[in-house]
């Protein structure tokens, strides 16, 4: 197994990925787990653990910790870097393509529709985070009169404190988790 | 050159803190970059953190990196968006590869546990917060398409389960569509 294996298969498993999130750790478990046997089942299980508790974006995570397991340092490097570049490469492409062509009513048209519909999908990603903060779960048939008590007194008080008070939200996320040190304990 | 390289700066060290407190998916980088480049250094407006948003989404990979490489082009170039990718990437990194050595012990820890629910609440606040600001700029359109475009993508999404770049693509198809007709109209 070299470094250059590793990137490469993290490359497939970027370019493959679309839609973020949660979306990419099917296919990193397909590769590593089932097609090259890099890692067993309950270690990758264990990786996915780590990689929603530190901090970070979940695909940059998963593929971090992968490439350390399997090859120190430069594994993870060679993970990383293969998983984020084929995305970054195409929204840059995307929207540097947007911006030379502006002028067309196409092109106009479509950025205003995109626009709306990308706050829809926001949207719809903040409803399962809102619904997993306050109930502890996203799926249907939850009993939606009974929420988590401290989780609705944090969410209101940090609500509050960024629509009246303009508090930055690097200091929502200290100030929350201060909160659940000392209310969850 | 000297105002470029503070920018270069500044890009590097709030992605830093960005990618620190990416916790519960990575959407939350979305009010993290209009606080940290719209609101503190207006490097570009709001109207344009929703469209690298639309395009960080309709591309494959981490849509946190996505959009950090975007705000970091659209404020420095090339070179911004290089900065802001390695600065997003450095904090996973070195946490991981210190937790990695007793990360059995990391997963059980119950101070741990409850510091993170804490945040998810926090988190959520955030978003909803976000969420306020952006339907105001679209509904400031009028237009009756693109307001219903914004349910629309999330029954697709939050209910019916459906692809999101399928809903983008989809998106596009009927914004083309409204062209035509739009054009048709006027003959």
């Amino acid at each position: 197994m070299s470094v250059w294996n590793l990137f490469i298969t993290f490359l497939k498993i970027g370019l493959l990925s679309i839609g973020g999130g949660y979306a990419i750790i099917p296919l990193i478990q397909e590769q590593v787990v089932v097609s090259n046997s890099w890692i067993s089942e309950k270690v990758f299980t264990d990786i996915i653990t780590i990689s929603q508790m530190t901090p970070g974006p979940l695909a940059v995570n998963t593929s971090t910790f992968v490439g350390l397991q399997i090859g120190g340092i430069a594994g993870a490097l060679a993970a990383t870097i293969g998983c984020i570049s084929c995305g970054v490469m195409i929204s840059l492409f995307l929207y540097t393509f947007f911006l030379t062509h502006e002028k067309s009513i196409y092109v106009m048209e479509m950025q205003k529709g995109l626009k709306s519909a990308s706050l829809g999908l926001i949207i719809s990603a903040a409803f399962t985070i809102v619904l997993l903060a306050l109930y502890g779960t996203a799926a249907p048939g939850t009993d939606f009169l009974s929420p988590n008590g401290i989780a609705v007194f944090i969410f209101s008080a940090m609500l509050l404190m960024v629509r009246k008070g303009n508090v930055h939200p690097v200091a929502v996320m200290l100030i929350s988790g201060v909160a659940g040190f000392i209310l969850y304990r | 050159m000297k105002e470029r390289i503070k920018i270069y700066v500044w890009l590097f060290i709030s992605n830093l803190f960005i990618s620190a407190f990416t916790f519960g998916g990575g959407y939350i980088v979305v009010p993290m970059v209009r606080r940290f480049l719209v609101v503190k250094k207006r490097y570009f407006s709001e109207e344009d953190l929703i469209n690298m948003a639309a395009v960080a989404q309709s591309a494959p990979g981490a849509i946190a990196i996505n959009l950090s490489a975007l705000s970091g082009y659209k404020a420095a170039g090339i070179t911004g968006a290089l900065i802001s990718c390695v600065a997003a990437v450095i904090p996973p990194l070195v946490i991981l590869a210190f937790i990695s050595t007793f990360y059995k012990a990391f997963v059980g820890n119950t101070v741990i546990a409850a510091i993170l629910k804490g945040m998810e609440a926090g988190v959520a606040a955030l978003m909803v917060d976000l969420i306020m600001n952006m339907c105001s700029l679209i509904l400031k359109e009028k237009s009756l398409f693109l307001s219903a475009m914004i349910p629309l993508a999330f029954t697709a999404n939050f209910l019916w389960n459906i692809n999101v770049a399928m809903i983008l693509f989809f998106c596009c198809f009927l914004c083309v569509l409204r062209v035509f007709y739009k054009k048709e109209k006027r003959i």
